[in-house]
């Protein structure tokens, strides 16, 4: 696949170093490497549903799952087998060769992505030394983009093979939203390049010993972090399937183990996003930083530890965005993506460009200039932003001063009174006396209301 | 080590298995997406040659080239063509009718010259030309990355800042072409919501949703008008074809007949129960 097996003399920069790591793995380790990450990324999977129903729950004040298992930790493993039993329903309008291949197209990019996801340093397997990690190339973030792109394919092409409006209107959404996003997504990582000096991933994990990406480049970060959920489809960009509007989006029509696989791949590819901004931005399996002191936190199997807990706190805040915040409305989603998520990471690489040329030009350290820098873009759009929705709390205050007299239908709106005003008892026509009638038919009003 | 020797101790047996299978399944492709009859099955076949044709630049040593191609044309291009013809229609097929007289045989002879240029091309091409792979060349630069970049900005910069520059071009022209001049400024939702409430004030058109037929009646049937908070009938409620062939049930009257049906003990209501016996 690449030109580092030992059979090719070609230099490697000294950034690269870790991709001779790769290459030398004998079949059967390559085929327990594979093995384990399925089983692992299952386990996360089934794990991220569990905890996210609790946590979901926990915020709306209710227990969640607490049934199947200790702690209701088998009810997604249950849901599964529940699916799996359910009846297959093929839409008559539907065309079927794409409405099957919808899926798998999903959920199988899902799991590609992870070949080149480093898990942790070199350890020893069965007395063979190989790095934690499927496999490495000079590309390979370019490679879980690419990856990603055609996950989109799956969800689209759900939405127009079921031959129906909802699911067609979903597809829609999220073919423009994965274009939108992912230019979004893409830039935020140039900055990580620059100061890698490298694409492949175990090499970026390598440049951060010292000081993590995050920090180094925060703006990219930052614009990673808000890109990757419109990336997921999870709220408050969860557009293509949001259930208010579009029924179930691009699954509606779909059932049984199909339905499952979408439900599989979005949250692998919840997973595979916080581990890829683990990986870029927050030193990936390295220690953070107490922990780093102890000089075995960056050897053999440990090193795990440090990047699951990452990850489970990216998938935390997840959860906690979806349970806080309201769906974007879809220009609003559109125009946050083009008209400032995308501006300002031009501009943020323009910024970083100029340091690192700078810097490199007049021998420089360029670490502290991006920082300063980073941080203040950071700040500066901050204070933009937050002064914006001031000012239009501010207008709308002016606007809107609070009569001393209440008005239950001011201009045709049914409203309640504001803080100050008097709230007027309600004129109600007098209903026929309930009391009177005895006769079964006769039911009152209230009556039928509970009733029906 | 020459260029040719390198690829005799890196192209093993697994190189030449990626080659056939990938080389098969783009030809599968560019086939399938002449054949099929609907756009979306022709897009989708496009997209999985040009996979192929990825993996095929990344098995040559060139894999910066192999994730350019999967995310650019299969992941933005073949994904505008597929938000294109969702936005045609999901049944729309190509017509296959002749527009220009001839069209069928002058293509037929255009395509068979091309393909003898291309395989006189590519024939001739091959002679002293041992290695299609990348290796020597990326060797040079210390990578393939490396060396496209060398490339890119210094002997071809202006033709690929030309390119870009055209690009960007064309997409403005595009939207300048098609922007529409707006004589009224385009109303806010919330400039509609308002305007919804101060119909209701004027004519009582209900601002939200209409009611389901049935809500808050005597009867959830689908021909009964449903009954606003405030106690009005909403005919509205009731779906077109039963209004158009007067099948609405007049609210009051109903209710009058069922009150003295039951007073004369012609039906019994009786009241249904369900399996634990508790009464609904």
């Amino acid at each position: 696949m690449n030109e580092l097996t030992p059979t090719t003399p070609s230099p490697i920069a000294a950034t690269e170093e870790t991709l001779l790591w790769f290459g030398h793995d004998p079949l059967w380790l390559v085929i327990l490497k594979v093995v384990g990450i399925f089983v692992i990324l299952v386990l996360v999977v089934l794990f991220t549903i569990w905890l996210e129903r609790r946590v979901v729950g926990r915020m709306q004040q209710r227990i969640g799952p607490n049934r199947t298992g200790p702690f209701g930790l088998l009810q997604s493993l249950m849901d599964g087998f529940k699916l799996a039993f359910k009846e297959e329903i093929f839409p008559t309008a539907a065309d079927k060769a794409v409405y099957i291949i919808a899926p798998i197209l999903s959920v199988v990019p899902a799991y590609m992505a992870w070949a080149v996801i480093p898990f942790g340093p070199e350890v020893s397997i069965f007395g063979q030394a190989t790095p934690l990690q499927l496999t490495d190339f000079p590309v390979a973030v370019l490679y879980i983009l690419a990856i990603a792109s055609i996950g989109i394919y799956g969800i689209v092409l759900a939405g127009w093979a079921s031959g129906s409006t909802y699911p067609l209107l979903g597809g829609l959404r999220s073919s423009a939203q994965m274009i939108s996003y992912e230019i979004a997504m893409g830039l935020s990582f140039v900055a990580v390049f620059l100061f890698a000096g490298t694409m492949s991933t175990s090499s970026i994990v390598n440049g951060q010993v010292d000081l993590w990406f995050g920090l180094l480049v925060l703006p990219s970060f930052l614009i990673y972090a808000t890109a990757m959920i419109g990336e997921t489809n999870r709220a408050p960009f969860d557009l293509p399937e949001a259930e208010s509007e579009l029924v179930g989006g691009f699954h509606t029509e779909y059932s049984t183990m199909k339905f499952a696989l979408f439900f599989l791949a979005e949250y692998i590819n919840m997973v595979t996003v916080s581990a890829v901004a683990v990986t870029l931005f927050l030193g990936g399996w390295r220690a953070p930083f107490p922990i780093s002191m102890w000089s075995g936190a960056n050897e053999g199997w440990f090193p795990m530890i440090w990047f699951f807990l990452k990850i489970f706190i990216f998938i935390f805040v997840f959860i906690w965005l979806r349970g806080t915040l309201p769906r974007f409305r879809y220009d609003q989603f559109m125009r946050f993506g083009w008209k400032v998520l995308i501006p300002i990471s031009v501009l943020w690489i323009l910024i970083i460009a100029i340091i690192r040329g700078v810097s490199d030009e007049y021998g420089l350290t360029a670490t502290p200039l991006a920082i300063t820098a980073g941080f203040i873009l950071t700040v500066a759009v901050l204070w933009i932003l937050g002064r914006n929705v001031k000012r239009r709390r501010v207008k709308n205050l002016a606007e809107n001063t609070i009569p001393e007299k209440f008005k239950p239908n001011s201009g045709g709106f049914p409203v309640p009174p504001l803080p100050g005003q008097e709230y007027r008892p309600a004129r109600r026509t007098v209903v026929a006396d309930v009391g009177a009638a005895t006769d079964a038919g006769t039911t009152s009003v209230s009556e039928e209301v509970r009733g029906g | 080590m020459t260029a040719s020797s390198v690829l005799a101790a890196t192209s093993n047996s697994g190189a030449e298995i990626v080659f056939w299978v990938c080389a098969t399944l783009a030809v599968i492709g560019a086939v399938g997406m002449i054949l099929s009859k609907k756009p979306v099955h022709s897009a989708l076949f496009v997209a999985l040659t040009m996979i192929n044709l990825a993996i095929l630049y990344v098995a040559l040593s060139a894999p910066f080239l192999g994730m350019v191609q999967i995310i650019v044309y299969t992941g933005a291009v073949m994904m505008l063509f597929v938000f294109v013809m969702m936005i045609v229609g999901v049944d729309a097929s190509d017509s296959l009718i002749e527009t220009i007289k001839g069209q069928r045989w002058a293509a037929i002879v255009l395509v068979l010259g091309f393909a003898a240029m291309l395989i006189g091309a590519i024939v001739n091409g091959l002679q002293g030309v041992p290695d299609p792979s990348l290796v020597a060349a990326n060797a040079e630069y210390g990578g393939n990355l490396q060396g496209i970049a060398k490339i890119i900005f210094t002997d071809y910069v202006i033709a690929f800042e030309v390119t870009s520059a055209l690009l960007i071009v064309a997409a403005l022209g595009a939207m300048l072409l098609t922007h529409r001049e707006r004589h009224t400024p385009k109303a806010t939702q919330e400039e509609r919501s308002k305007a919804r409430f101060l119909r209701y004030a004027a004519t009582s058109e209900l601002p939200g949703n209409l009611p389901p037929a049935g809500t808050y009646a005597r009867h959830n049937a689908i021909d009964t008008p449903a009954l606003a908070p405030d106690g009005s009938t909403v005919p509205a409620s009731v779906p077109g074809p039963l209004r158009e062939r007067g099948n609405v049930r007049p609210v009051d009257v109903a209710a009058e007949v069922e009150v003295e049906e039951i007073s004369e003990g012609k039906t019994v209501v009786a009241p249904i129960n369900d399996e634990d016996g508790e009464q609904r």
